[in-house]
């Protein structure tokens, strides 16, 4: 039983970060029909952008628990602002495009994303990025503690942990407050369930559109801070499998629906850890794929979705 | 035959000449051209980089006393970025386009053994100066290294564990898909029963992951007295994190490695969390051998750093291919792998090195343990008797 229960807690933990990231799919899902595959990557994008913040801020040297959520907020504004860019950039003039179009320059924009960050030109003339992984400071230090001491085992939890979880929870607490209960979220709700009678009545199509990229770029940063503070080796690759992994749990909890996309993310991190338990590390990736083509098969509108769902 | 026929041969001639001459027109005659294949980027870049500055270093020697056979050798480089299809063709690129008369590398086996096929094809000799794995000199008899094999790594970390550690239960923690954790895990499992211990777990994990909480969480519940991780720095040193995450306490469990920990990143990541472990390695900077001492301050002065392990191999590795040639007296490939075999205690500063009749070098292993961010010495273990 301790076993479970402590795969179970590490599950939730590492789902809480899939679940981040799966929100911000869902919501560029939600109001253009996308599957905006360059998200992984501005994932990654956040890593890095903590990681030099942190360093230049001087918070990697005299860690504080101010100076570290100053670089959450800072790295959340910059992936924010990277967000709308490639919307600006690369979406928006394809919006009158068939969406095969803008789908295909997803990926391209993602290839361009691990790409640049991955040529040597930024080490040998910066001194950032390349293709070398780098370590991100210790922002938080570690500690672990013992939940259960059994005769034969015992369940243990660190405070990292508490606090993706914590975090997590209160970023996902606050995307529903906006979405739910301000002007720009109703907007938000409003472009999604018909562009063009919103813009009808007076919304503001391109302003929404930016914020929502915004706003899921950001938690997309969020959750790649929380990655690197708790498995410190940032690299230009490394927004790939979480990336694919929390597509798969948009998917499963439903395109297009926020809690659907939460539910999705924990129920891929337990499903992963559980694996790990019982089969074998070798099948861990699997498992998200074989979840993919399961939930196409047997309920494609994903578990909370429907085809009358409201969706943001 | 008239004036005009004689004409139209001549031109053919002159023709024939031109071509042959652009043809022949190798490298200019007074260089000897090394080809080195190696990940200077990527996820092991570290080895790449300290292989090249120890290459570079016993080159720039050997230049500097004028060469070899009267001539000046140059090292062409290629990248391989730690994949081993891009190793591969690397190697060709070497072989083909710049007429190489011997290749140097990889430190990664996976990456050696991608190169070696390419070498013993061409009939060009290959050294590799840290790749461990048995396979890699079995593809074929143009395939030399300069440092031990995995069983033998595998068999100072089972001897250390028991004889030094006095440990009972050992966990392994290996890398899946890498040639080189896998034969060290089956190799240390192995000699762990055979001197009386009890292996209790083994888990594995594969390159590029980051989160090892669920396989460790379990390794936990195991209680081991020691932890065989016979991975590549880049991964161990979040693993090494995370296992004191997972609650695998330091005074408890004590987590052991191989030569693949080598690498200044290692304890970077670590974050301290390896301190009091221990590795298997070919070099310690602390041996008191005035040439090993020598190698250390010139390679000092040039890189403003201490040469590491790979460093060391590839600066014998460099320097064993060229007394080869020297011996050969010819830049001839059968010619050159007949000297190299003939290599017999050739004094290197990692340790003689004699190579055998498989084309592996024969030496002792140095344990080291991980103190306040540095590999201190700890013992040096010789190759059991047969």
């Amino acid at each position: 039983v301790h076993d479970f229960v402590q795969q179970l807690v590490l599950g939730i933990a590492w789902g809480s970060i899939y679940a981040l990231i799966a929100l911000g799919y869902t919501l560029v899902y939600g109001i253009l029909r996308l599957i905006n595959f360059a998200h992984g990557d501005v994932y990654m994008v956040g890593a890095f952008a903590g990681l030099y913040f942190a360093r230049w801020g001087g918070v990697a040297a005299h860690p504080t628990f101010f100076g570290t959520a100053v670089v959450v907020l800072a790295a959340m504004v910059f992936c924010a602002l990277v967000g709308v860019v490639i919307e600006r950039a690369a979406y928006r003039p394809l919006r009158k495009a068939p969406r095969l179009a803008m789908l295909i320059t997803a990926i391209g924009v993602s290839f361009f994303l691990e790409n640049l960050c991955q040529m040597r030109f930024w080490q040998e003339h910066f001194r950032i990025l390349g293709p070398d992984p780098q370590t991100f400071p210790t922002l938080i230090q570690l500690r672990s503690y013992t939940l259960w001491q059994g005769p034969t085992g015992s369940v243990t939890i660190s405070n990292v942990q508490i606090i993706v979880l914590a975090v997590s929870v209160g970023l996902m607490a606050g995307l529903w407050l906006i979405v739910m209960k301000t002007k720009m979220g109703r907007a938000m709700r409003a472009v999604s369930y018909d562009k063009d009678t919103a813009s009808l009545m007076g919304v503001n199509i391109d302003t929404t559109i930016s914020f929502t990229f915004a706003l899921g770029s950001a938690l997309a940063a969020a959750a790649g801070i929380l990655t690197a503070i708790a498995k410190p080796k940032v690299e230009p690759l490394m927004g790939i499998m979480p990336g694919l992994k929390a597509f798969v749990a948009a998917v499963l909890g439903g395109i297009g629906n926020i809690p659907g996309a939460m539910l999705g993310g924990l129920i891929m991190g337990v499903a992963e850890y559980m694996v790990i338990w019982k089969l074998s590390s070798t099948w861990k990736d699997a498992i998200a794929f074989a979840i993919l083509i399961l939930i196409l098969l047997i309920r494609p509108t994903g578990l909370l979705g429907s085809t009358a769902v409201e969706k943001v | 035959m008239g004036m005009h026929s004689i004409r139209w041969i001549g031109a053919a001639v002159i023709c024939v000449l031109l071509g042959c001459l652009i043809g022949c027109a190798g490298p200019s005659s007074n260089e000897i051209l090394i080809g080195e294949f190696g990940s200077l980027t990527g996820p092991t870049a570290t080895f790449g980089q300290s292989t090249q500055a120890g290459i570079d270093l016993a080159i720039e020697e050997i230049n500097a006393k004028g060469g070899v056979l009267n001539k000046h050798i140059k090292v062409m480089v290629e990248d391989d970025r730690g994949d081993a299809a891009e190793a591969k063709s690397a190697v060709t690129r070497l072989i083909t386009n710049d007429r190489v008369v011997a290749v140097l590398g990889e430190v990664a086996s996976k990456l050696s053994l991608a190169g070696a096929p390419v070498c013993q094809a061409n009939k060009i000799p290959m050294v590799t100066p840290s790749s461990t794995n048995v396979e890699v000199t079995q593809k074929g008899d143009y395939i030399f290294r300069v440092c031990f094999i995995d069983p033998f790594q595998g068999y100072v970390m089972a001897k250390f564990a028991r004889d030094h550690l006095k440990a009972q239960r050992a966990a392994i923690f290996y890398d899946i898909k890498n040639d080189y954790s896998k034969g060290l895990a089956e190799v240390f499992d192995s000699e762990f029963k055979k001197m009386g211990g009890e292996i209790v777990i083994t888990e594995s994990y594969q390159a590029g992951d980051s989160d090892f909480l669920g396989q460790l969480s379990k390794i936990r519940n195991t209680n081991p007295d020691v932890l065989y991780i016979p991975g590549y720095y880049t991964e161990v040193g979040l693993i090494g994190r995370q296992a004191r995450e997972a609650g695998i306490k330091p005074e408890k469990c004590t987590l052991l490695g191989g030569d693949g920990w080598d690498s200044e990143t290692l304890f970077e990541q670590a974050q301290g969390s390896l301190e009091g472990c221990y590795y298997s390695n070919h070099f310690s900077i602390e041996n008191k051998d005035p040439m090993v001492q020598a190698f250390i301050k010139k390679f000092k002065k040039n890189y403003k750093k201490t040469p590491d392990a790979m460093a060391a191999l590839g600066y014998d590795a460099a320097r064993i291919l060229i007394e080869a040639i020297a011996q050969a007296q010819s830049l001839e490939g059968a010619k050159i792998r007949d000297a190299l075999a003939m290599t017999k205690d050739f004094p290197g500063v990692t340790g003689s090195i004699t190579i055998d009749k498989n084309r592996n070098a024969s030496k002792p292993a140095v344990v080291l343990e991980i103190k306040g961010n540095v590999a201190k010495y700890v013992t040096t273990i010789e190759p059991p008797d047969e």
